[in-house]
């Protein structure tokens, strides 16, 4: 059977990510204008193009009128800047009946994601804490299932899960959303605070016990302070994946008031109806984007190691 | 006040002079491991039993437990829409695979180059797996726009009789996914592949210097051999990443032209929940579950059976 | 009264003995060292006594109290780690008090406490600093400092030194000594350094596989170890073996015939048949000292090895590899021949099947 101890460093995760981009190995380039190093740079500034293009095409598409979008083409910068598709897409696009545009969706997922992000982090750290420090019996069963649970497809356990929220009579609201996302964020934050819990020294519980502290002592008052970076790992983890969901959200909310963000973007963005005003959808669709991009920009490397080590979840 | 305390460890200490009964010992981490139990076993465990019997019963609008045998899953393999999806999924999932592994490995090996603004190509080249497939989807719907996208622009350069609208062709509209699938995850692999390059010890480079071995050789022969376990955790990603393909079909195609760009988690998804036929799509998430088995059996052996072999 | 009393203890992980029926009875005040290599149960007996690993079998008395299955907390122990294990993101003042705090004792009395272990351990002056700042004497006093504040009967001390530099090691070895003279504790130190031992220890147990093979002085152990394992691990460089056969007073190996009459049997076993004789290399006299001793033999010089304050000579003696200590000034050189004799007042023989002392 798989060893999730194993399974955990085998993947180059965060740490090894952390310490490894520390510096460059490969071989060194020999001058500065070398015919080498005239395609080294031009193929990594074309390729940064192809990167780029779309967050570029995204935000001219969005400040443009309808008119000058149809004379036009997609990368053409603005002739005229307009902030009214940001202010449509934001307050007066359309879904179905509502019409308060995809403000309502950003306050949903912010109120599907301030509970689910707490309580899947309160959760996955005390599992890590007690993986590793308080093994028990069957402990590192229910680990190597809960990891292996990664791997299965959502399609899987999709309908069991509809059938528990229902009984629980939580199917269709937020409270049972954000109880799918703690479930499904428990595998790679498990494993992830596991694995950073693992590397503190054994002595050092040890001579906390000694000096009587119990479970939760020890968790609040030595783990929890020395590990602020994995929580922010975590937090980065759970806030892009939780905001950037949407089967949970198209599957487990049942009216078109409590969609999250996502699937009301691209219900606004696909609906057949009306005419297609290309700038809105652009503006709806970077403002969905702005949460994790700001995230993203704004905490740099740990970003890497965070989804490094939160690729496992795939 | 020490006299105080003596008393009260021996009382306490004369109550534990006999083992406690195995359950309750260290019970405050069973108990705050009750939530994890509780998802490995009952959703985890439970759900994945619950969905593969019900893929063999005839449960149309709600699942109900009468047996149908292989049923569910004769009719699934004579349904058109699974076998395109199937096939989709096929191309998608080989193209991608290869391309993002050949792609991710360029990227990393040209950033491990000691090229000045590193930090600021990889910023790039990662931010798209910061954005949702919704949004990456919506984005490059709207760049693949027949109309004011890239043909539009090649034929108002010029060249009237350029095609290239993947959204709306059936033949080529997996490609389309395909490049926006690859826009949003090549990043991914390249930081693991960079990372994997990092953990190449420096004197290799050295070695093979003095030896005069050029550089597209060290790295054929010397370098992607020795990234084995960094390759094969890529493509594990990779594939388990595809099999879950879904929301990118949605945001960009809604499986369309047609039924050209279904994919088997939609397909699951439509019969689950909009076509009242939940028995296929029980029986479809039971044939991704195996898809994923199948991916999962060779890995465990490769990295596990392996490592205690040596 | 006993300070810790150690009644058939077993462990086992996995059906794997690691402690087997152990029994152990530690004086009031003493300092006794559990010596041994690695995995020998040394620190899986000391975890055993902190409450830090349950017992398989087996009780577990501190002061009279069984405390077999009470908490770490509860059995008035202190424990010295090896990496002397500080909360990093504590002050010193915030170590000390971490487990009174814990006892929810009063403000005051916690205060006064701390005060009087950084007095004890002159440690006053970094009260407010983190673990980070503090060298690694100032450490250890730290982590002793832990143990003190608690008041507790029993000091336990894990390898504390085995991190450090030789240097430092010897310094605080000096300062443990001292602290123990002057608290008066019963201090359990395990350790795998022989050093440590000899010179800590009232009373050193010498572990193997799980059981403790002696448990006595540094000196008896020294002098007169209980079997050959106990010979061969302590001493370095270690006691030279030569096995042969006594028969009729007379130890036979090779062509020499050395008279036992000089030796102090332990009356354990039958002085006849296969046995081994053991020679400490300072226990082997060279020149006119040589003469007196009980047997006298002519060896060649193989190897010299100067080492300051002594030298070590390797020979080799009726076919077995030999060493012996001269002192720092002798000018044996590799080829020359010399005298030795063997100080067999000092030496061990021990039987060959159960490698007894004899």
């Amino acid at each position: 059977m798989a060893d999730p101890g194993i399974l955990g460093s085998t993947l180059p995760a965060a740490d090894a990510v952390r310490e490894r981009l520390s510096g460059p190995h490969g071989p060194r380039p020999k001058r500065a204008l070398s015919g080498t190093n005239i395609m080294l740079y031009g193929t990594l500034l074309i390729v940064a193009m192809y990167y780029l293009l779309p967050l570029y095409v995204m935000l001219v598409t969005s400040v443009k009128g309808m008119p000058e979008i149809r004379l036009g083409n997609v990368f053409s910068p603005p002739m005229e800047i307009t902030f009214q598709p940001w202010v449509k897409a934001w307050a007066e696009a359309c879904t179905g009946i509502n019409c308060d545009g995809l403000s309502r969706g950003f306050w949903n997922s912010v109120r599907i994601l301030i509970p689910s992000v707490i309580l899947s982090i309160a959760i996955a750290s005390v599992n890590g804490y007690a993986l590793s420090m308080w093994k028990f019996r069957g402990s590192e069963l229910f680990f190597t299932i809960l990891i292996l649970g990664a791997f299965i497809p959502y399609q899987v356990m999709l309908y069991p899960i509809v059938i528990m929220l229902r009984e629980a009579g939580l199917y269709g609201s937020l409270t049972g959303l954000v109880l799918v996302h703690v479930v499904f964020g428990m595998p790679i934050n498990t494993l992830l605070f596991r694995n950073y819990f693992a590397a503190i020294p054994s002595e050092l519980f040890k001579a906390a016990r000694v000096d009587g502290a119990g479970f939760w002592g020890i968790y609040f008052r030595i783990v929890m302070p020395m590990s602020l970076p994995i929580f922010v790992v975590a937090l980065i983890i759970q806030v892009t994946g939780i905001w950037n969901d949407f089967l949970f959200g198209v599957t487990y909310i049942s009216s078109p008031e409590r969609y999250p963000m996502t699937v009301q973007l691209n219900n606004i963005v696909n609906s057949v109806q009306g005419v297609k005003e290309y700038n809105v959808n652009m503006a709806a669709t970077l403002l969905t984007g702005l949460v994790p991009l700001v995230i993203y920009f704004a905490s740099g490397r740990l970003f890497v190691r965070g989804i490094a080590a939160g690729a496992v979840k795939g | 006040m020490a006299l105080v305390q003596n008393g009260a460890r021996a009382e306490s200490a004369a109550t534990r002079a006999k083992p406690p009964i195995r359950l309750f010992r260290n019970l405050m981490p069973k108990i705050a491991s009750i939530p994890m139990i509780f998802t490995a076993l009952v959703v985890f465990v439970g759900g994945t039993i619950w969905t593969i019997v019900y893929s063999f019963t005839s449960s149309g609008l709600l699942p109900r437990l009468d047996w149908a045998g292989l049923q569910q899953y004769e009719r699934l393999w004579e349904t058109r829409r699974w076998i395109v999806s199937i096939q989709n999924l096929a191309i998608y999932g080989i193209c991608s695979l290869v391309l993002t592994l050949l792609l991710g490995f360029v990227l990393a090996a040209l950033l491990d180059r000691k090229i000045r603004f590193e930090d600021a190509f990889r910023t790039i080249f990662l931010y798209p797996f910061a954005l949702s497939f919704i949004v990456t989807g919506l984005i490059w719907q709207w760049i693949l726009n027949p109309e004011f996208g890239i043909q539009g622009i090649v034929r108002g350069l010029g060249w009237e009789s350029f095609n290239f609208d993947p959204l709306y062709n059936a033949d080529i509209v997996m490609y389309g996914l395909l490049i926006a699938g690859l826009w949003q995850g090549t990043g991914l692999i390249m930081c693991i592949m960079l990372a994997g390059l990092r953990g190449i010890d420096e004197d290799i480079w050295k070695a093979t210097r003095i030896d005069g071995i050029p550089t597209w050789k060290t790295y054929v022969f010397v370098i992607i051999p020795m990234m084995r376990p960094v390759f094969v955790t890529s493509v594990v990603l990779i594939a388990s990443g595809i099999v879950k393909l879904y929301d990118l079909v949605v945001a960009m195609t809604a499986g369309g032209p047609g039924i050209a760009s279904e994919v088997p988690a939609k397909y699951v998804m439509n019969n689950m929940f909009g076509g009242q036929n939940m028995g296929q799509g029980f029986a479809a998430s039971t044939m991704m579950l195996l898809s994923v088995v199948i991916i999962l059996v060779p890995w465990a052996y490769l990295e596990f059976g392996g490592r205690k072999r040596g | 009264m006993h300070s810790v009393e150690i009644r058939n203890l077993d462990l086992s992980f996995g059906g794997l003995g690691v402690l087997k029926n152990l029994n152990l009875d530690i004086r009031e005040g003493e300092f006794l060292v559990l010596l041994g290599s690695s995995g020998c149960g040394k620190s899986t007996l000391l975890n055993c006594i902190a409450g830090l690993l349950e017992v398989t079998n087996g009780q577990i008395f501190i002061n009279g109290r069984n405390v077999t299955w009470a908490e770490p907390s509860e059995r008035g122990i202190g424990m010295v780690f090896q990496s002397y294990a500080l909360y990093p993101q504590m002050t010193v003042e915030g170590n000390l008090s971490f487990g009174l705090r814990n006892a929810r004792m009063p403000k005051a009395e916690i205060e006064k406490r701390v005060t009087r272990a950084a007095e004890i351990l002159q440690i006053e002056p970094l009260l407010k600093r983190k673990p980070a700042a503090l060298s690694g004497g100032q450490r250890q006093r730290v982590a002793i400092g832990r143990a003190l504040v608690r008041d507790v009967d029993v000091f336990l001390f894990d390898e504390p030194l085995s991190n450090l530099d030789a240097k430092l090691r010897a310094d605080l070895r000096v300062e443990l000594k001292q602290l123990h003279s002057r608290l008066g504790n019963t201090m359990i130190y395990v350790t795998h350094d022989q050093i440590e031992a000899m010179t800590l220890a009232d009373r050193i147990a010498i572990m193997r596989g799980g059981v403790i093979e002696q448990l006595t002085s540094p000196d008896e152990i020294y002098n007169r170890p209980v079997n050959k394992y106990v010979a061969d691990f302590v001493g370095s460089p270690s006691m030279n073996f030569m096995e042969g056969v006594i028969d009729g007073g007379i130890f036979r190996v090779g062509e020499a015939r050395i008279p036992l009459d000089r030796y102090r049997a332990s009356g354990r076993g039958d002085m006849s048949g296969p046995a081994w004789i053991g020679v400490r290399p300072e226990h082997v006299v060279t020149g006119d000292a040589a003469e007196g001793a009980a047997y006298a033999a002519e060896v060649p010089v193989e190897l010299v090895e100067p080492m300051g304050s002594d030298t070590l000579v390797w020979t080799t003696f009726e076919g077995s590899r030999f060493r012996l200590r001269m002192d720092g000034q002798s000018q044996v050189r590799k080829g020359d021949r010399m005298r030795i004799g063997l100080a067999l007042e000092q030496s061990s023989l021990f039987d060959s099947a159960s490698e007894v002392r004899l």
